[in-house]
């Protein structure tokens, strides 16, 4: 589309961190970081506010100076390269859109500063893939937001970037706006196939747009994966809260059976795949167990014969339920887990299942995880450290 | 009581047309008495119209020459306060140094103090350096009092900038001059252009600093304090009336261009 070189059999768009980290004073933002995004993917770097996920993205932006390690784009070093000097382009937050200029010349802004002369054509035809030909006379404030965010993206992309970065984008959005936003980034990203690194506190947007999730928590990377991988299987507390709701039963480990971990938790026995443990496990030692809600199915303790064998079972009582049109959501008490989360599909709804009722909960020990105990259950949970703050935002 | 409803709903309005009147009567006064046709030496009682004064406003000799000097030492003035001031405006709200606070400060002193106790401090200030009195020094002083009226303009406008407008600017792909060329400079200007008018408006009229350090140097406001003693020409109103509608004019082109891009943009 322009003259920038970008050779797409290449990996120039790879962006790899080296141990870099950011500190101010005595308070370390990003802590030594290794990361690589390959070329042509949609990376988000998702977490709660304050915990360095935008430090990151300056840093690569050159906007902010890394207090150790380097940042390589493809081959080529920038760590001490300026902004303006490096083949990335950003779309901030407040879009930064700048009011003295109207649309077209924000648009036609990065061409200009590269000495490109005539720019017309290219800027025509990257506001019409935003949707904006209509517009380009117009200053920025004549738009609505879901506009001046279009316009940010066009003035960002016509430069066609080995990276873009995105900067919580969506952030200033209402909520259907938002949803038709991601929808027509991730159109535009795998139109252009530039590698897009997407920051967001919202984990709904990160799982929708990117092909993998880095989850950062207090400066480091928590996990990183496919947002399936991250879903169904977290290492930690903190992803498994902050990414959908999760279930978290202390357990002691009993026994060992082929490649499954047998436990102990209450009463009961409790099975989990090995391979889907990750931490370490030996017997006597204590590990989290972990299950997503909508894995558990909700039985009658009168009908608790009709479970079939193998399940892993917790019984309890319905101390309240709440009915969401698709589903109901029920908060269960058991010995184990005082406000176990169960959702249930309002397929063939069961009259008895009123709160005071027994049941006994019972989910596939494949749905099941396990994690270190020697964290904290609620990290990661609304109204935890980091979290407060996003509330209130 | 319909009068005192009417009084009541039109309140604003009548308040608002007085302050007006209050404020634009001095102005009517001196460009009725440019037309005047006195009788001595002194342009206070109203004779005749005629527009004699109006067809030969340099008549009155030194007056132009007066003129002259005020409108370059307010140009220079304008320029040298303006650069210096947004200068001072940017490095104040940009760059933390020692000291920060104090100069924060220290710039509204000329501002808050007597003018005429400053202009006693300029003389002494230049007759112990040794300067020759005359429209350098002019210059100078009107520079130096100016500027704070700058930063204040200036300061305000930069204060309220998105940091991040130049970000973006250099995630562009513009180097540093180019980002204040092409975004700082042009954002900051209503700013800077609000500083240059209020700098301009205060040199051309400034009496007392510029008397004290004037020498044998005569400005325009000088003139007319000198001859007020002896009689007053009525070319002084012609100037000033002249003075008022240029400044009116000037307002209304630039709402004009104001409309029209309005209208264009729309």
């Amino acid at each position: 589309m322009t003259t920038v070189t970008t050779n797409k059999t290449d990996h120039g768009g790879d962006v790899r961190l080296s141990g870099i980290s950011k500190t101010y004073g005595s308070f370390t933002a990003v802590h030594p970081l290794d990361l690589t995004v390959p070329h042509g993917s949609f990376f988000a770097l998702l977490g709660a506010s304050g915990c360095g996920k935008t430090t990151t993205l300056r840093m690569i932006a050159g906007l902010e100076e890394p207090s150790s390690g380097s940042v390589f784009l493809g081959d080529q070093e920038v760590t001490s390269l300026p902004p303006y000097k490096r083949p990335v382009n950003t779309v901030f937050q407040s879009y930064a859109l700048f009011p003295h200029l109207d649309i077209f010349e924000n648009v036609a802004f990065g061409l200009r500063r590269r000495g490109i002369k005539s720019v017309k054509k290219q800027v025509e035809e990257m506001l019409d893939l935003v949707q904006l030909g209509e517009q380009s006379r117009k200053k920025p404030h004549q738009l609505s937001g879901g506009q001046q965010q279009r316009v940010a993206v066009a003035r960002a992309l016509i430069n066609t970037p080995r990276v873009l970065l995105l900067d919580e984008p969506l952030g200033a959005l209402d909520l259907k706006l938002r949803r038709q936003m991601q929808l027509e980034l991730k159109r535009i990203q795998t139109e252009v196939g530039i590698t897009f690194i997407h920051v967001t506190h919202d984990q709904e947007e990160a799982m929708t747009m990117a092909d993998t999730v880095a989850v950062m928590n207090a400066g480091r990377v928590e996990q990183l994966g496919s947002p399936t991988d991250l879903y169904e299987n977290p290492h930690t507390t903190f992803v498994a809260n902050f990414l959908g709701t999760s279930n978290l039963i202390e357990a002691e480990v009993d026994t060992k059976t082929g490649d499954d971990i047998v436990l102990k938790a209450g009463g009961g026995k409790l099975v989990l795949p090995e391979a889907r443990c990750s931490a370490p496990t030996t017997t006597g030692g204590k590990v989290l167990v972990g299950v997503r809600p909508e894995k558990i199915s909700l039985t009658h303790a009168d009908d608790a014969g009709e479970i079939p064998e193998g399940r892993n079972r917790i019984t309890g009582k319905i101390a309240s339920g709440s009915f969401i049109g698709v589903s109901t959501q029920y908060v269960i008490d058991s010995a184990v887990c005082p406000e176990f989360e169960v959702y249930v599909q309002n397929v063939d709804r069961d009259t008895r299942l009123v709160p005071g009722a027994d049941v006994v909960l019972h989910w596939s020990p494949a749905h099941t995880f396990g994690l270190d105990a020697a964290q904290s259950l609620l990290a990661g949970t609304p109204g935890s450290a980091g979290i407060q703050e996003e509330a209130a935002a | 009581m319909p009068f005192v409803n009417w009084l009541k709903r039109h309140f604003v309005v009548i308040a608002g047309l007085l302050t007006l009147g209050y404020l634009l009567l001095p102005n009517v006064i001196v460009t009725v008495f440019s037309f005047n046709k006195p009788k001595g030496r002194f342009n206070y009682e109203w004779q005749q119209f005629s527009t004699d004064a109006w067809k030969d406003p340099c008549g009155v000799s030194d007056l132009c020459g007066s003129l002259s000097i005020s409108l370059q030492i307010a140009v220079w003035a304008t320029l040298g306060a303006t650069a210096l001031g947004t200068a001072i405006a940017f490095a104040l709200v940009r760059y933390r140094f020692r000291a920060r606070g104090a100069v924060n400060s220290l710039i509204f002193l000329p501002m808050a103090m007597p003018e005429v106790v400053m202009a006693a401090s300029l003389l002494t200030l230049f007759l112990n350096l040794g300067a020759q009195l005359g429209f350098w020094t002019i210059l100078i002083a009107h520079i130096m009092f100016c500027m704070s009226f700058v930063v204040v303009a200036v300061k305000a406008r930069v204060m309220s900038m998105d940091p991040r407008l130049e970000q973006a600017a250099q995630d562009l792909y513009a180097g540093p001059f180019q980002t204040f060329v092409r975004v700082t400079l042009p954002i900051a200007a209503p700013g800077i252009a609000a500083g240059a008018l209020l700098a301009f408006a205060l040199s051309f009229d400034d009496f007392i600093i510029t008397n004290f350090t004037a020498g044998s140097t005569v400005t325009f406001p000088m003139f007319v304090w000198g001859s007020a003693q002896r009689g007053t020409p009525v070319q002084i109103n012609v100037i000033g009336t002249a003075m008022f509608l240029v400044a009116v004019l000037f307002v209304l082109t630039s709402m004009v261009i104001g409309n029209r891009r309005k209208k264009q943009k729309a």
